[in-house]
This record gives structure tokens, C-alpha cells and sequence, in this order.
């Protein structure tokens, strides 16, 4: 192991400084008890905490958020583990296909797929509905429940479930005693990654969000050209703290490093 | 893996199997996109709206237009100056981060990459306090003399916001490809006298240039149709395809002109991303052998 010299150690030292700086300055100024962006020196205030609990669209939008992203994380997880069984256990026509599309919301600017939704949902009169805006969000965060289930899949060894099935496990309990126990990390792994991606969807929902349906990134956005005080300092705080909760839990279940650098 | 004389049941499991993602996929992806693409083709005026008739108008006032040209050269340059930034910082990160012990490494590592996973909204509302007028930046102009500067609103502002977004995807490939490398390498560079710069910029950068590749073009991508950052650092004036889009759709209402830029975007994103694969290709092939 060679060391880093003084100049790359003060070098890493700016690159972190930049990478946390606008996350710091956030979680600083939620605490102010001021009108006005400042950095609390003095005192500390949960004032503006205060303001977004009583705030009902923020309130409305961070519920539409939460539910949101844990109907499209469970939708996207039950589709993908079959999708994930045929892709791995399978060799048939179309396969190539059908893995390419269902990891295409990953290069697919959502952007694009906002405005393609939106096209969609003004055709049919789906514009403002709840559940259209779950499909979408399912769409989008799919490819990230598919990856690692696929991964946690071409990790075990089919010769287990092989094993069971001569013994004369019928493919239920195989499914059921051995190839979900073996996929559980990468499942659950998959499910709090979905979770956090469709929480954190901005691009696309400003598109096909209507106002009853609004979701917390998008109030954020829409507040954030119009107006800046405080509060939007807390509310960006009390989102960091939902992230950063879900991103606890998926190092303990899956290990963080794993899913920012990719499966090993 | 079905056997050649599989049951009938064997054949037909793998696409019952992603028959419901497939339906979701094809109503909510295949469909729409098919529409939006239709939908650039139509004709539109300000009065009536969309009306029949198929029409290249909207692709020939993007190609045409100063006025587009402007927004898709600047789009193009916010673009390749971040990626510029990101490699000339991202690909050095990499490699000092790849140098640290065990515990630092990984503690340094999460603060590089966990940004990732924080809302975008978030991160550009941070920089437009930090940038802001009475922003941390502008004190600390005033401290150090130079004074007061407008920074937010800028293309400059646009691209330390985009440089925030896309570091950890520069970072993640050089780093997966510096893993590969062989540290005897810089050993026998740095024992026959180079300097720690020169095995840097002689050793180990020609051995992850494919790592910067693929960081490149995944960064030039995803600049490229970038919303909330200029949404919120670039404000009205620095306007970008993808406010551009935004714009159409939702201001001006005029949706096959939007969608005309959309497609162009998309197949501007396809392509770059089927380099991207073609590269990744190459690499597996070559490391198979």
C-alpha cells in the first residue's frame, strides 16, 4: 500500500468539502430561528420544523411520497422476481429483449418518459389519478429492483435447487424454502433502492403529478423557483433524514458499498 | 435452465412469468413513447391546437431556428464542460481514494457516493443558498476582498451543480477498473525514478482510460437531459433542452414541438449509452481473452 502524498491528501480534502457543502449548509439552516437563510451561530430553533408540520401541502406531499414510493418499490419487487426467475433460470427467445427493456427506464432520460406519460394519461382521461402515477413511478424503479434481484439470483448455485427438486421438493417449496431465502438480500436490497428512487423522483413526476396528486420533490422544486425561506432548508433536512434512514437499513441489508459501486 | 425437450409448461413459464411486467412496460413505456413520437409529427397552431395532417415543421424549426441552436450548443457545452471537471477531479478522487486503508477508504467512499441517493431537489437547493447573493460564497468573496458576485443564475452555477450530481458516476467506474490494476506497476515506475505525478499520468491513467470512458459518456448523458439543476441554478435565463421541453409542454402548450425535441434527445441519449455498451463489450471480450 503506497501512502498518498500531503498535496493528494489537501486535493481529497476540497473534493469532500465540495460533495458535502450543500447537504451541510441544509441541515445547518433548518436549525435557524431567522426569516431569512442564515447559519444559526448563536441559537438553534425547531421554528421552521414547526412551519412545515403545519404546512398542509407539504404534509399532503410528503404522505403522497411515502405511500407513492412504497406502492411502486412493492409493485416493481413483485414483478421483478419473476422476471428475475425467467431471465436466470430460463434460456428462451426474446430473452435478450425482454432483459433490455425492462433496464431501459436506467437510460431513458425520464424527462422523456415524463412527457411520453404524459401524453398517455391526457389521452385517456388518467391525468390527476393516483394509481397511473404508481405505474409510472413502478416503471421507473424496476430496473434498480431487477438488478440486484438478478444479481442475488446468478450468485447461488442452481444446483441447490436441483438438489431439492430430486429429492422431491415440488417446485413450490423449492421456490418457497430455497430460492427466496437465497434471494431475500438482493429482494429486500431491491425494494428500499426502489423505495428511495421513486421518493427522490423529480423529472418525471413534474409531468404527470396534478394537484392532488403532487409529490413532495416536485412541491419542493415548484416552491424553490417561486419562493426561498427556511422552511424549504427543513423540509430538504427532514427529507435527508427519510434517505438517509433507508440508506441505514440497505447497508445493514445489502451493504451500501455494493449498490453505489455496483455488484462487486 | 430447460433442457432442449422441455414440457410445453417449461416453454411457456419464462413468459408467463414476465407477462405482468411486460404489460406494465408496454403501457406505460413502449406505448407512450410510441405516441410521443407519433405526436411530433403533427401539425399544431397557437389558435386551434393539434390538428390531422403529419408534418417534419417541428423538426425543421429545431434544425433551423437560431433560437434552438443556441439552447442545444449551450446544453452541449454545460455538458462537456462537466465532464471535463468530472474527469479532471473524478478520475485523481478515484485513485487517492483507492491509495487510503481500509477504514478511511470506506468512510471517505460512502461521503463521495452517497450523495446519489439524495433527492436532487435537495442538493440544487443547497447550492443556490451557497451561491445565493448573501450566500456562504459571496461572504467569503467579501472577506477575502474581491466582493460581492452573481453567481447563482449563471451557466457557471449550472455547472457546479451538475458537477455535485455526476461526480460519483465518474468516480464508480475509475474506481471498479483502478481495482483491476496491478500496483507493482507503479512500484516498478516509482523504484526506476518517476515522479508520483508522472506514474499517475504515465502508469495508471493509460490502465483505467477505459474506466474514464465510461464514466465520460454516462456523465455526458445524463448533463445533457439534466433537469432540476438548471431548472433551479440556471433560473430563466440560462435555458437547456431539457427547460426547453418544459417550457413547450408546459407553458407555450405546444406539444408536438416539444415532443420533437424530446425524440431528439432520446435518440441523442440512445446513441451515446450504445457506445457506452459497445465499450463495455469490448472491455469483457478483451478481459475474457
Amino acid at each position: 500500500m503506497t501512502r498518498n502524498g500531503i498535496p493528494a491528501l489537501i486535493f481529497h480534502v476540497l473534493v469532500m468539502a465540495f460533495m458535502l457543502a450543500p447537504l451541510v449548509i441544509v441541515c445547518l439552516v433548518a436549525f435557524t430561528p431567522e426569516n431569512t437563510l442564515t447559519i444559526p451561530i448563536v441559537s438553534f430553533s425547531l421554528r421552521w420544523f414547526a412551519e412545515v408540520f403545519r404546512h398542509a401541502d407539504f404534509m399532503q406531499s410528503f404522505w403522497n411520497s411515502l405511500l407513492l414510493a412504497f406502492l411502486a418499490a412493492t409493485i416493481s419487487v413483485g414483478l421483478a422476481v419473476p422476471v428475475g426467475l425467467a431471465l436466470t433460470r430460463f434460456q428462451f427467445p426474446g430473452r435478450a429483449f425482454l432483459n433490455g427493456l425492462f433496464l431501459s427506464p436506467l437510460i431513458v432520460p425520464h424527462l422523456v418518459l415524463g412527457v411520453a406519460m404524459l401524453q398517455l394519461f391526457s389521452m385517456i382521461g388518467a391525468t390527476g389519478s393516483f394509481w397511473w402515477l404508481v405505474g409510472s413511478h413502478a416503471v421507473v424503479v424496476t430496473p434498480y429492483a431487477l438488478r440486484l434481484i438478478l444479481a442475488a439470483l446468478i450468485g447461488s448455485d442452481p444446483s441447490i435447487e436441483h438438489a431439492a427438486q430430486s429429492l422431491g421438493a415440488s417446485d413450490f417449496t423449492v421456490f418457497r424454502r430455497i430460492t427466496l431465502p437465497l434471494m431475500l438480500p438482493g429482494l429486500s436490497g431491491g425494494w428500499l433502492l426502489s423505495f428511495i428512487n421513486s421518493f427522490d423522483e423529480l423529472t418525471m413526476s413534474v409531468f404527470v403529478t396534478a394537484p392532488s396528486t403532487v409529490t413532495l420533490p416536485v412541491r419542493m422544486y415548484m416552491y424553490a423557483t417561486e419562493s426561498i425561506d427556511p422552511m424549504m432548508a427543513s423540509v430538504s433536512a427532514l427529507v435527508i433524514a427519510v434517505t438517509a434512514a433507508a440508506m441505514l437499513l440497505l447497508d445493514r441489508i445489502y451493504g451500501l458499498d455494493r449498490v453505489l459501486v455496483g455488484q462487486r | 435452465m430447460s433442457a432442449p425437450g422441455a414440457t410445453p409448461i417449461a416453454r411457456w413459464a419464462p413468459y408467463a412469468m414476465s407477462g405482468p411486467a411486460f404489460l406494465l412496460f408496454a403501457t406505460l413505456l413502449l406505448v407512450p413513447l410510441l405516441l410521443t413520437a407519433i405526436l411530433s409529427f403533427s401539425q399544431f397552431d397557437h389558435h386551434s391546437g393539434i390538428k390531422a395532417g403529419v408534418t417534419l415543421q417541428h423538426y425543421a424549426a429545431v434544425l433551423t431556428d437560431e433560437y434552438y441552436h443556441e439552447i442545444f450548443l449551450r446544453t452541449l457545452r454545460l455538458s462537456a464542460v462537466t465532464t471535463l471537471i468530472c474527469i479532471v477531479v473524478g478520475a485523481p478522487e478515484a485513485y487517492i481514494l483507492s491509495r487510503m486503508s481500509g477504514r478511511w477508504r470506506a468512510v471517505c467512499l460512502l461521503v463521495v457516493l452517497a450523495p446519489l441517493l439524495i433527492s436532487v431537489v435537495v442538493r440544487a437547493f443547497g447550492w443556490s443558498m451557497l451561491l445565493g447573493r448573501e450566500g456562504l460564497v459571496n461572504q467569503l468573496l467579501e472577506l477575502a476582498g474581491i466582493g460581492r458576485q452573481r453567481l447563482l443564475y449563471t451557466e457557471g452555477a449550472v455547472i457546479v451543480g451538475l458537477v455535485h450530481i455526476m461526480m460519483p458516476f465518474m468516480i464508480v467506474p475509475v474506481w471498479t477498473s483502478l481495482q483491476k490494476l496491478d500496483r507493482t506497476t507503479e512500484q516498478a515506475a516509482l523504484s526506476l525514478g518517476a515522479s508520483p505525478v508522472t506514474v499517475f499520468r504515465r502508469v495508471v491513467v493509460p490502465q483505467v482510460l477505459p474506466g474514464i470512458l465510461s464514466g465520460s459518456l454516462i456523465v455526458f448523458g445524463l448533463s445533457a437531459s439534466a433537469f432540476a439543476i438548471p431548472g433551479l441554478l440556471g433560473g430563466r435565463r440560462i435555458k437547456t433542452v431539457a427547460t426547453l421541453i418544459y417550457d413547450e409542454y408546459l407553458h407555450e402548450l405546444n406539444w408536438p414541438l416539444g415532443a420533437a425535441i424530446a425524440v431528439i434527445l432520446l435518440i441523442a441519449n440512445l446513441l451515446i449509452m450504445l457506445g457506452y455498451n459497445r465499450l463495455m463489450e469490448r472491455r469483457y471480450r478483451r478481459a475474457l481473452g
